[in-house]
C-alpha cells in the first residue's frame, strides 16, 4: 500500500538492502545495569555499526529468557526502571537520531498494567518503531499487535524451528517491519544453530513473506555473525551483549569501561556481518 | 456485576480460544504455540473417546483409591457448636492429595500424544510427588522444577520424587518459590517442545490446561454431590477449598456452581495479613488482572506490572497467580474469596489433628480455618463441606520449626 508512511524500519532495510549487506540488530536491556549507562550505551550502539537497535523491556518473569537476559532484567529492575524510563530513554536518544529504529521487546503484562492504548501513543510518540511482544501469540492479536499497527507501530513476529508450512501463513499475517527467526529451540543465550540449518529455515520463510528475515539465538562472535549473515537479511545478538555490561561491573555497579565494552563487541560483530556476504 | 444476573449455567466455559470473561487464553511463545494448538485438539479427542475415561475411571479404583470418603467430622461439629462439617477425604488418595486425579488423567494423554519425557513444577512438592508416581507406574523419565527455597521446606517431598526415579532441579532465580519453578519448566518446554509433555499441576497455564486441570479434579465434586445426598439427602449450604493456583477448588466446586443454594467459598493464603505489602499470597483479595504463565488472571504485580513473590506459610498456596476460573467466578460473583493468615492456618492444623486425629496438608488447614470461623454463626442443621485436598506429613518440620521443636 502506497500510502503508508515509510516507516524506520523499513527505510533502514531498504538502504541495506541497497548496500548489499546483512543488518545487525543488537539487543540490549533498558535500564542495564542503570538508567544513565543504559542511555549511553544505547546512544552509542549505531555509531559502533548497530543498525537496529532492541530495546529489552525488563520484566520480573522474563520466560523465554537465558540466563544472561534474566540477569539483565533482574539488575535493571534492581536499579529501578520502569516502563516510564525506558519510554523516557527512547526519547533521549530520538533527540540524536531520527534514523535508527528502535523495537521495544519484552512481555506483556508491563504493558498491559502501563495500558494498551496509552502505551501505543506513548511509544510511538517517544519515537518507539516496532515491537516483539514474546508471549502474545498471533492468537491474541486484539490485545496488542492490532492497536500497535493502528497507532503506526510495526508488531514483529518471532518464527522458530517449530513454525511449519500450516503455521506460518498464521503468524505472518499481521507481522510488520521483518520477522526475527528464533533458529534454536530453547531460550536465549545458550545454543546457536548450524549455518546450513538457518539458510533452509530463512528459505522456508521467504516463501510465505516479502518482508526481510533476521535471524538470532546464541550469536556471540563476529565469526558466527559473519557465517548467519551469508544466508540471511539480518543477525540479532543480544544475550552476548547483557554479559559485555555484566563482565564490566564491578561490585555490581557500572565502571568507565562499562559502554566501550559493549561498543567493542557490537564493532566486531559489525565487521562479521559487512563480511558475511563478502 | 450485571453478567451474574444473567447467565443461565457457569459450567459452560471457556470458550473455544479459553477466555473465561475476560481471563484465560494463550499468552505463550510462539515455539510452544504449535503444540499448544495439538494439546488442545488431543485432549477434545480424549475427553470424548469412552476407552480413555474408562482407563482413567478404572486407575482411579485401584490404583487412587476412588472414590474417597466424604467423612462426617462429628467432634470437630460438636467442638465449634454450629453446622455439620463434612470433609472430602482428597488427603486418603495415594500420594497423599489430590493432585493424583489431574496426574493419571495427563500421563495418559501425554501417551496418546507420543510424548517420551513428562517435566513438572512443584511448590509443596504434592505434584512433584503425584507427577514422579504416575511417571514411575507408567515408565516415563520425569524432571521436576522446584524453588530453591520449597527444596528447604518440603524435603521429605524432594526424597519421594528421588525415590520414585524423578530428577528435582532447584530453581534458583526470584525467590526460589512455585512461580520461579514454573518458569523455569517452561523453558525446559521451550528447548524440549518435540518430546516432552508439560505436566502443569494447577487449573492454570494456556488453554487449555484450565479446563483440563479442572475437568479432572472434578471427579473430587461429583463424587461429594453423590456422597452428600447418600447421606444427607439434600446438597450442602457451604462447600470450602483452599485456592492457591487452584485446582482442588475448582475440582469440588465446578459441580455445585449451578446449584444456587450451595453457597461456595474459596480461601486464599493470607500469609502475614492482608495489610502486609508483599506479605500474603491472595492474588484475588490483593491482587489485579495481569497476564502471566499463559493466562490472564489476577496475579500479586506492583505499579508497573512486575510480579510480586507474595508469602504464605504453605509452599503449595505461595504463588502470585490463581487459574483463570477462579478469577472470572470471583468477579462474577458466585464464588467468595476470603483470605485465611498463616496463624489461622496452624491454629486450624493443629485442631483438626488433635480433634479429629486427621493431620492435614497446611495447603487445606487455610479451608478447615474457615470452617472454623463459619460454623459457629451456622445452624446445626445446616451442612458444611471442606475439600481436604492434603495431608500434612510432609508439613511437620515446617510446623515443628514454627512450634519450637527441633526434628
Amino acid at each position: 500500500m502506497s500510502s503508508l508512511p515509510v516507516t524506520r524500519i523499513d527505510a533502514r532495510l531498504a538502504k541495506l538492502r541497497d548496500e548489499g549487506r546483512a543488518a545487525l540488530v543488537t539487543f540490549v536491556t533498558a535500564g542495564d545495569p542503570d538508567t544513565e549507562t543504559s542511555l549511553s550505551i544505547l546512544k552509542a550502539l549505531p555509531g559502533a555499526g548497530a543498525d537496529i537497535i532492541e530495546f529489552g523491556m525488563p520484566f520480573s518473569d522474563p520466560m523465554a529468557e537465558g540466563p544472561p537476559i534474566q540477569a539483565a532484567d533482574i539488575r535493571a529492575l534492581a536499579a529501578g526502571q520502569t516502563m516510564v524510563k525506558t519510554l523516557e530513554q527512547v526519547r533521549a536518544f530520538r533527540a540524536g537520531d531520527n534514523e535508527t529504529p528502535i523495537v521495544l521487546m519484552g512481555y506483556y503484562n508491563p504493558i498491559y498494567i502501563y495500558g494498551v492504548e496509552r502505551f501505543v501513543a506513548d511509544a510511538k510518540a517517544a519515537g518507539v518503531d516496532g515491537l516483539i511482544v514474546v508471549d502474545l501469540p498471533p492468537e491474541e492479536d486484539e490485545e496488542l499487535c492490532l492497536p500497535a499497527i493502528r497507532a503506526g507501530i510495526s508488531f514483529i513476529r518471532l518464527a522458530t524451528p517449530t513454525s511449519d508450512e500450516k503455521r506460518l501463513p498464521v503468524l505472518l499475517k499481521n507481522s510488520s517491519g521483518f520477522v526475527y527467526y528464533v533458529s534454536v529451540l530453547g531460550v536465549t543465550g545458550v545454543k546457536s544453530a548450524a549455518a546450513g540449518d538457518v539458510a533452509a529455515a530463512v528459505a522456508r520463510i521467504k516463501a510465505h513473506t516479502p518482508l526481510p528475515v533476521m535471524v538470532g539465538f546464541g550469536v556471540k562472535t563476529g565469526e558466527q555473525a559473519a557465517a548467519i549473515a551469508a544466508h540471511a537479511d539480518g543477525v540479532v545478538v543480544g544475550s552476548a551483549l547483557v554479559n559485555a555490561v555484566r563482565d564490566s561491573l564491578v561490585d555490581g555497579k557500572a565502571t568507565a569501561a562499562t559502554v566501550k565494552a559493549v561498543a567493542d563487541l557490537v564493532a566486531d560483530l559489525s565487521a562479521g556481518v559487512r563480511r558475511g556476504r563478502s | 456485576m450485571s453478567e451474574a444476573t444473567t447467565l443461565n449455567s457457569y459450567r459452560t466455559g471457556p470458550d473455544e480460544r479459553g477466555h473465561f470473561g475476560i481471563f484465560g487464553g494463550r499468552y505463550v511463545a510462539e515455539t510452544l504455540m504449535p503444540l499448544i494448538l495439538e494439546l488442545d485438539q488431543a485432549y477434545e479427542t480424549a475427553k470424548a473417546d469412552p476407552a480413555f475415561q474408562g482407563e482413567l475411571k478404572a486407575l482411579h479404583a485401584t490404583y487412587t483409591g476412588r472414590p474417597s470418603p466424604l467423612y462426617f467430622a462429628e467432634r470437630l461439629s460438636a467442638h465449634l457448636g454450629g453446622a455439620k462439617i463434612y470433609l472430602k477425604r482428597e488427603e486418603l488418595n495415594h500420594t497423599g492429595s489430590h493432585k493424583i486425579n489431574n496426574c493419571l488423567g495427563q500421563i495418559l494423554l501425554a501417551r496418546r500424544m507420543g510424548k517420551t519425557r513428562i517435566i513438572a513444577e512443584t511448590g509443596a512438592g504434592q505434584h512433584g510427588v503425584a507427577s514422579a508416581t504416575v511417571c514411575a507406574r507408567f515408565g516415563y523419565p520425569c524432571e521436576v522444577y522446584m524453588g530453591a527455597t520449597d527444596v528447604e521446606r518440603q524435603k521429605p517431598n524432594v526424597f519421594r520424587m528421588e525415590l520414585l526415579g524423578a530428577e528435582v532441579h532447584p530453581v534458583t532465580s526470584g525467590n526460589g518459590t512455585l512461580k520461579d519453578a514454573m518458569n523455569e519448566a517452561m523453558r525446559d518446554w521451550v528447548t524440549n517442545v518435540e518430546t516432552t509433555y508439560y505436566m502443569i499441576g494447577t487449573a492454570a497455564g494456556p488453554h487449555p490446561y484450565p479446563a483440563m486441570v479442572r475437568d479432572f479434579q472434578s471427579v473430587i465434586g461429583n463424587e461429594t454431590r453423590e456422597q452428600i445426598m447418600a447421606v444427607e439427602g439434600r446438597l450442602p449450604d457451604l462447600v470450602i477449598a483452599a485456592v492457591g493456583g487452584g485446582s482442588n477448588a475448582i475440582g469440588i466446586f465446578h459441580p455445585f456452581l449451578d446449584d444456587p443454594d450451595v453457597r461456595i467459598v474459596g480461601v486464599e493464603a493470607g500469609g502475614h495479613g492482608m495489610q502486609v505489602y508483599n506479605g500474603h499470597a491472595a492474588s484475588l483479595n490483593g491482587g489485579k488482572p495481569g497476564v502471566l504463565h499463559g493466562n490472564r488472571t489476577y496475579l500479586l504485580q506492583d505499579d508497573d506490572g512486575q510480579i510480586l513473590e507474595g508469602h504464605s506459610i504453605s509452599a503449595g498456596l505461595d504463588y502470585p497467580g490463581i487459574g483463570p476460573e477462579h478469577s472470572w467466578l470471583s468477579d462474577t460473583g458466585r464464588v467468595s474469596y476470603v483470605p485465611a493468615t498463616d496463624q489461622e492456618a496452624l491454629d486450624a492444623f493443629q485442631t483438626l489433628t488433635k480433634v479429629e486425629g486427621i493431620i492435614p496438608a497446611l495447603e487445606s488447614a487455610h479451608a478447615v480455618a474457615e470452617a472454623i470461623k463459619r460454623a459457629p454463626q451456622m445452624g446445626k442443621d445446616e451442612i458444611i463441606v471442606v475439600n481436604l485436598s492434603g495431608r500434612g506429613d510432609k508439613d511437620v518440620f515446617t510446623v515443628g520449626k514454627i512450634l519450637g521443636v527441633d526434628l
